[in-house]
């Protein structure tokens, strides 16, 4: 017993480590988001619902959980193309394209949202073509979906490229040798060892989506009911000094996030108990 | 002679062509034609070069666009100057704060063992998935003229929204986790071993932390300041919300950029973007340096 005792107390600076990463997460983290919810419970039922059901609200959810997970789904397409080619062909600048895929995770969010929105305004690069084509892109809810991709794409092909990188070449060239065609392979073999990985990068990339701010606010037009998006609301309920509004709005949204982040957990514990660690 | 008499004796007995075969034949399970490949690397390529490259581009040409003296012009204005100077001042405060809970933390969670440790974990990494506006939101609910201790800071006269501390408490808020989260993951690989025997030697705790932990990890923590500096000084959405926007004195350099964008100063709104760019890229290419030196630690202690 005294052999077990000395071995968990022969580092020192336990009690003094973890009594002031409690203390310091319960100063910045803890007690600010749990002011928030103590003041939506400052507010009746009736309340709480009225402000969430009025029509501006309800458009501006839609909006940003629509719109963040049309996003999220291209991201998990276009990612798993970027992946594929990243991980399994040899091509001029891959090494480039693989760094750049962490741009959108560096670059400060007001940047991008300038940057995107000059590239697809009518006069931009991208959008005066697309304008000749009939297609408005900035200021319209098609702008939201644009930034919403762009600020999404590195979550699904950080999350799926490891996976893919590790997955066993055996497995495919015994489903190959059993006489499955390369599309049957990819379908049956390789799509579901990725599952987990894919899943995980399209929550990931909604969460984000749903809160971004910067990136998308110069892009969206900000017309109210059309292409306003949550947290916009939240800001301009905010400056109007309707702090039940923002409160309650926010704590929809935080909700949301944090169911996100429960099942992406479970997610990876599924799949680390499904795939045997060799 | 012999040996091509043998060679083609040997390619042309029916084993060893099966066997050649066979190598191609492995070689063709694994990857697709040739057409789907080149169609599969061109949308990778195309997708990238819409949505990240021509965006990274579009800021530095049109920071550029009336010339490198109207670029300069635009940097040297008092009000960007000030700008400049807060988001240091900001980006110092926020990651010296996260440098030392990161070190502490890590160390309080990779070197014990206790009940709860992932959920301890999921808590460090909450404002990951927090909206940056209520990470500014929370702020303003606590401190705000209407918040929980609004009314005693007004009392006391000290001001902490529309200034630098709730600047500086929202960037620290959305930086928390990055250096705890580069660390405990490294620090949980290392183990206790090299600690337990410099304790047995004689050191003292902070001797064992400060010339082997710290060594160990030197790489780890530079990584986590790295990440946790870029998104401190790149910080929008909530130091928008608590920033309270007064020109010169509490406006960070992307808000600043906000400002002069829907005040149809591109020059200069693009030429304050740029220097955030550039931060952005500089941040990339150190991290690709430092994971390499991380990957080489990390063989190092597997073999």
């Amino acid at each position: 017993m005294s052999a077990i005792a000395t071995r968990r107390r022969t580092l020192p600076g336990f009690g003094l480590t973890m009594g002031l990463t409690l203390s310091w997460l319960s100063i910045i983290i803890l007690i600010p988001l749990a002011g928030l919810f103590l003041r939506t419970l400052e507010l009746s039922p009736e309340q709480f619902w009225a402000i969430l059901s009025s029509r501006r609200t309800l458009n501006a959810l839609r909006v940003s959980f629509g719109l963040a997970f049309a996003a999220a789904c291209v991201n998990l397409v276009m990612g798993s193309i970027i992946v594929w080619a990243l991980v399994r062909y040899r091509f001029p600048g891959r090494r480039l394209f693989d760094a750049i895929v962490d741009v959108p995770f560096a670059l400060p969010t007001a940047v991008a949202g300038v940057a995107l929105t000059s590239l697809f305004a009518e006069k931009g690069w991208l959008g005066a073509p697309l304008a000749a084509l009939g297609i408005k892109v900035a200021f319209t809810p098609l702008g939201i979906f644009i930034a919403m991709i762009f600020i999404g794409i590195p979550f699904v092909v950080r999350t799926v490229q490891p996976v893919l990188q590790d997955l066993d070449p055996e497995i495919e060239e015994a489903a190959g040798s059993l006489g499955a065609s390369r599309w049957q392979t990819i379908i049956r073999v390789i799509l579901p060892s990725l599952g987990p990985a894919l899943l995980t990068g399209l929550a990931l990339a909604f969460a984000r989506a749903v809160g971004e701010y910067g990136s998308v606010i110069f892009i969206a037009g900000n017309l109210p009911n059309v292409s306003e998006i949550a947290p916009l609301l939240i800001v301009i309920r905010l400056s109007e000094f309707r702090y039940a509004d923002a409160t309650a709005i926010a704590v929809v949204m935080l909700i949301v996030s944090f169911v996100i982040i429960f099942a992406v957990n479970r997610l990876q514990r599924w799949a680390q108990d499904r795939i045997p660690v060799h | 002679m012999t040996m091509q008499i043998a060679d083609s004796v040997s390619l042309s007995t029916p084993d060893a062509k099966a066997r050649l075969h066979a190598v191609a034949a492995r070689e063709n399970l694994r990857t697709e034609p040739k057409a789907v490949r080149i169609a599969i690397i061109s949308v990778a390529v195309l997708f990238l070069t819409v949505f990240v490259v021509l965006p990274l581009v579009v800021v530095f040409a049109r920071a550029f666009s009336k010339g490198i003296m109207a670029y300069l012009a635009a940097l040297s204005e008092p009000e960007a100057l000030a700008a400049i100077r807060l988001t240091l001042l900001v980006a110092a405060i926020s990651v010296g704060l996260n440098l030392v809970f990161g070190l502490v933390a890590a160390w309080a969670i990779a070197k014990f063992e206790f009940r709860g440790k992932t959920f301890l974990i999921t808590l460090i990494d909450l404002p990951f998935s927090v909206s940056p506006v209520i990470s500014g939101l929370v702020f303003v609910l606590l401190f705000g003229a209407q918040g929980y201790f609004g009314g005693w800071l007004r009392d006391h006269n000290i001001q902490i929204l529309f200034a630098v501390p709730g600047i500086a408490l929202a960037t620290t808020f959305v930086t928390f986790p990055f250096v705890a989260r580069a660390l405990i993951p490294l620090m949980q690989e290392q183990g206790t071993q090299e600690e337990e025997a410099a304790i047995s030697l004689g050191a003292s705790g902070l001797q064992t932390f400060f010339r082997v932990t710290l060594p160990n990890i030197k790489w780890g923590v530079l990584y986590g300041v790295l990440l946790c500096n870029a998104r401190a000084m790149g910080e929008f959405g909530a130091v928008s919300v608590v920033s309270g926007h007064i020109r010169g004195e509490t406006n960070t350099m992307p808000l600043l950029v906000e400002i002069l964008y829907n005040e149809y100063q591109f020059v200069a709104a693009f030429a304050i973007a740029s220097l955030l760019a550039m931060l952005a890229l500089i941040t990339l290419i150190a991290k690709t340096i430092l994971e390499r030196q991380l990957d080489e630690g990390h063989d190092a202690r597997d073999h």
